[in-house]
């Protein structure tokens, strides 16, 4: 980090930006005390995911986008599943999409605990990181530690490993768990689940700047069930539609300053996708343990405070457990585990809800089944420009402030939304800079 | 004096270094046994080199990370590189195959803002490294053996066998034999404990080649059970497509 300051022109400047997944920067102009300029760099080396996904096999898909994300394997390989699905006119038992919903919860747990507890709780306590934060409270930090090893159990007797797992395939599983292999979870998710009501109290005592975003919310919107797997995609401001349509409407754009797309809607309006979108959309849905959760991290219907983002983890949390929970109550392994995928040339869309997240996959495949077309819209390359929003209200908010009170604010600031760089490109550096 | 460890990213996923924010049990008494002096993704704090021991993630793709990785041997006592991606370029290196050029312009408007080198290789490729750790990705256990070892001065207990020899282990019918199904494990490092054939999948080789792997014969025998060319050449070039044994197999198999 170096500071340098006159006035009301300084240049802040931070070359890495801590506890986010990738690689990225960040840079904040202020100028006779206004915010004059602002851009999120993210230089994560590109990949070229889509590039070489042409002339993959359809089976090979959910296997290879999983690579894109350590954090969220599962939410690629459900979208990418979703997508291939919808190109072929596969239709899936209900007992699988229940067994892909558990999975799905288990990704939750692991990367809402790991977000909450060991990425952005430290910032509320002036720490560097969580071995610091147990220094002042090892209890929490062990409980955050606790749900992420329950989180990462569920993935691992559902998905085989609980990074990249091997079970998902195309129409459904390989091979489904058994009942009492899942029912030996119900003790650990039963202590997970009051460890995450234990979090949202945690948090709800935590000093929130009183910030508050003119948001876009943009989430899928299930019929009667707060959103994971599948579902219409809806926004804040009216819009319906379906993951075909939403492609259609998202437009990408390459900026000099990014290997991470810009996404907007209608090529326009920027938007935000993830745990404040959900819950936003959806939070009358969730059931009765979590909306007691919400009241209790002092949540209305909706969060327009980004910095409350963790409460709304926190909100989700209590969900993911309590779904689990009755889940596997209600198990039935699903015979056969798949469902028959039989290739035919065509397109198809699929949204899922990865825990930062709306993540979208659109393919074309030949009739061999193999893609001629690839298209990937990850959560953080939607919420790239509204991150940036944020930076201007939060600088402007502390303009005042310390040199150091505002960088750390800003990295903050861009913790809320858990981007996940790996994702969208991958890795931030933030540099404010006043001149 | 606690050792410092340091933890490096260059092209990947974050899973590998996700995999130790994973040893859930673990991660305080390792933060307490060793000083964790540099690791973005888990502290802002950071600790000027030199390090005793560097964990690096991902592989070298851009310009500027080429010399990094200069910069990061320089600075590190052991150096352990971690998973496929720094062993032997990873699902990236599928550039390698193709040029970077066509793959940019299926994914990027203007090519001419990235820093992408032509090919993506693996960190042994630029500097010398004391131990690899495979996987894609690494296994909780392996990379808990490696810093006990480390930690404790001596070498690490690491398989070099193949995953039939897991599957033997645990009990789990041959998928080749058996089903019929093309199978990668015969010339796939052990170390994940042969998850795959449990979950009645076949092998798709994410630890890599293990050693003295007889790929051509593997081939041979995956053509027997039905494998087209095709799919010989991409169960080959898949998440270790530039491990040499693995690329010589799938070049060999190039319509």
């Amino acid at each position: 980090m170096t500071h340098s300051r006159q006035s009301s022109e300084f240049a802040i400047d931070v070359p890495a930006l801590a506890r986010v997944e990738g690689e990225g920067g960040l840079r904040v102009e202020v100028r006779d005390g206004a915010v004059a300029n602002v851009a999120l760099r993210i230089f994560e080396p590109p990949r070229f995911f889509e590039g070489f996904l042409q002339g993959r096999r359809f089976e090979e898909v959910p296997d290879i986008t999983a690579r894109i994300c350590g954090i969220c394997p599962v939410a690629y390989q459900m979208s990418a599943c979703a997508a291939i699905e919808d190109a072929f006119g596969v239709a899936v038992d209900e007992r699988v999409q229940a067994l892909r919903r558990l999975l799905y919860c288990g990704e939750w747990v692991q990367s809402h605990a790991l977000h909450v507890y060991l990425l952005h709780a430290p910032d509320f306590f002036g720490c560097a990181d969580a071995v610091e934060l147990a220094q002042l409270d090892r209890a929490a930090v062990q409980r955050g530690l606790e749900l992420k090893r329950v989180g990462n159990l569920l993935m691992e007797a559902v998905g085989g490993r609980s990074v990249h797992p091997v079970n998902v395939r195309v129409g459904g599983f390989y091979k489904a768990p058994r009942r009492e292999d899942l029912r030996a979870l119900l003790e650990p998710l039963r202590r997970a689940l009051g460890a995450s009501l234990a979090t949202a109290e945690w948090v709800a005592g935590f000093d929130y700047p009183d910030v508050e975003g003119d948001y876009h919310f943009v989430a899928l919107r299930p019929h009667g069930t707060y959103p994971i797997d599948s579902g219409p995609i809806a926004s804040s401001h009216g819009l319906e539609t379906t993951p075909a349509g939403f492609a259609e409407l998202v437009v990408e754009e390459h900026v000099e300053r990014s290997t991470a797309l810009h996404a907007r809607l209608g090529g326009r309006d920027t938007y935000l996708t993830g745990p404040l979108a959900r819950y936003a959309l959806n939070s009358a849905k969730l059931p009765e343990l979590a909306r007691q959760a919400a009241t209790a991290a002092r949540l209305g219907a909706v969060c327009t405070n980004p910095f409350q983002s963790i409460a709304v983890r926190a909100v989700e949390l209590v969900f993911a457990c309590n779904e689990a929970i009755r889940l596997i109550e209600q198990y039935e392994p699903p015979q056969p585990p798949a469902s028959l995928v039989h290739p035919v040339a065509g397109t198809g869309a699929g949204a899922t809800e990865a825990p930062r997240g709306l993540l979208l996959h659109r393919y074309v495949f030949d009739a061999g089944g193999l893609v001629r077309k690839a298209r990937i819209v990850p959560p953080t390359s939607q919420n790239q420009l509204t991150i940036e929003d944020d930076l201007r209200q939060v600088v402007t908010h502390y303009v005042d402030a310390g040199l150091d009170e505002l960088t750390a604010r800003c990295e903050q600031a861009v913790r809320n939304h858990d981007p996940c760089i790996s994702c969208a490109a991958h890795f931030l550096e933030v540099e404010v800079e006043r001149s | 004096m606690r050792p410092t460890l340091a933890v490096w990213k260059f092209a990947s996923c974050d899973g590998c270094q996700l995999t130790l924010l994973d040893c859930e049990d673990e991660l305080l008494a390792v933060a307490e046994s060793v000083e964790i002096a540099s690791f973005t993704e888990m502290s802002s704090a950071t600790v000027d080199g030199p390090y005793d021991v560097s964990l690096v993630e991902g592989s070298i793709t851009t310009a500027a990370d080429a010399q990094r990785i200069l910069a990061v041997r320089e600075a590190s006592g052991v150096l352990v590189t971690i998973g496929a991606c720094a062993a032997a370029g990873g699902i990236q290196s599928l550039r390698n195959f193709t040029s970077v050029a066509s793959l940019a312009g299926s994914v990027y408007a203007h090519p001419e803002y990235l820093d992408a080198l032509e090919t993506s290789t693996a960190i042994s490729d630029h500097v010398e490294v004391d131990l690899a750790l495979h996987g894609c990705p690494v296994d909780k256990g392996q990379l808990l053996e490696v810093i006990t070892a480390l930690l404790a001065g001596r070498r690490p207990v690491l398989p070099s066998y193949s995953v039939c020899q897991e599957c033997k282990q645990r009990g789990t019918v041959c998928v080749m034999v058996a089903h019929g199904q093309a199978c990668l494990g015969p010339a796939t490092r052990a170390g994940c404990g042969a998850l795959c054939p449990s979950l009645d999948r076949p092998c798709f080789g994410c630890f890599g080649p293990s050693e003295s792997a007889n790929t051509a014969s593997l081939a041979a025998r995956l053509a027997e059970v039905g494998a087209s060319n095709g799919e010989i050449r991409r169960l080959f070039r898949t998440f270790n497509a530039a491990a040499p044994e693995f690329e010589k197999e799938s070049v060999a198999h190039d319509a």
